[in-house]
């Protein structure tokens, strides 16, 4: 994938991800969230885990974001009244964020294996052949047990969602 | 060309991007969206590696399995938390963190 189409996809994920988070609105920021996964699927293609990218723009983009907008429509929430900002908290917070990606840079620039380019791929990738023949041979138990936690997760949302608990 | 860096700096932007919505925002919808985002951040590095530490012309598929567990719980997670939420909004009406202090100290 050329550079281009990277920092096109990259940059509309961190676009609409800071949309998220400056939005006023639910629904707005439910809808840049979901373009910035679109963005992140496209980077997943973009390394060849093409099976990784589909599952992305399935699960996230479509039925979590999907949930989320219900909620949001269930709950009725209207756009944020402005409140007077905690400014202690916005700057520990925004300090603290700004730490972190100094911090990143850092570590990256002293990283000489990260300055590697993608090598070439032997052959035509099949990649949800080998997704799968690795999920049902060596991730066969994990694959069982997440299957309990997806019932478990199903049947604890139906009791935390009755009126009351007998 | 595009580097290992390149994919692990975006990913760390992303990520600092959902701490900083944790942190600074108040509602508690978007704090969770947030809290995705850096799970998928997460992802994105996980990814990146998988491709980048290949052998014999295929990607290390180790690390998308991982992805692929993540993912699956992160569905599991968001279904459970907005059921959470829900219920906290039935018995307060209200989804702002700062409504709601009964621990506060």
């Amino acid at each position: 994938m050329s550079p281009i189409l990277f920092w096109i996809f990259a940059a509309l994920m961190l676009g609409f991800g800071l949309s998220v988070i400056l939005q006023r609105n639910p629904v707005a920021s439910a809808l840049s969230l979901v373009v910035s996964f679109l963005g992140l699927a496209g980077l997943y293609v973009s390394l060849n885990a093409y099976f990784i990218g589909i599952i992305q723009i399935l699960v996230y983009a479509g039925a979590v974001m999907v949930l989320f907008l219900f909620i949001i429509m269930l709950l009725d929430l209207k756009a944020e009244k402005r409140r007077k900002l905690n400014w202690p908290g916005v700057i520990g917070g925004g300090g603290i964020a700004v730490f972190f990606v100094v911090q990143l840079l850092t570590v990256l620039n002293r990283f000489p294996a990260g300055q590697r380019t993608l090598e070439p791929l032997a052959a035509p990738l099949d990649d949800v052949r080998e997704v799968g023949n690795m999920l049902f041979s060596n991730y066969n138990f994990p694959f069982q047990v997440i299957g309990v936690l997806v019932l478990v997760a199903s049947i604890g949302v139906v009791i935390l969602s009755k009126r009351e608990l007998k | 060309m595009v580097t290992l860096n390149d994919y692990l700096l975006v990913s760390g932007l992303l990520f600092a991007l959902g701490f900083t919505g944790v942190l600074l925002r108040r509602n508690l919808i978007i704090i969770f969206m947030s809290l995705e985002m850096m799970l998928n951040a997460a992802n994105l590095s996980l990814v990146a590696f998988s491709r980048f530490n290949g052998t014999e012309g295929l990607p290390n598929y180790n690390g998308q399995m991982l992805v692929f567990f993540i993912i699956t719980v992160a569905a599991a997670e968001v279904a459970v938390g907005l059921a959470i939420i829900v219920a906290l909004y039935r018995s307060r009406q209200t989804v702002h963190v700062e409504d709601i202090n009964s621990l506060k100290f």
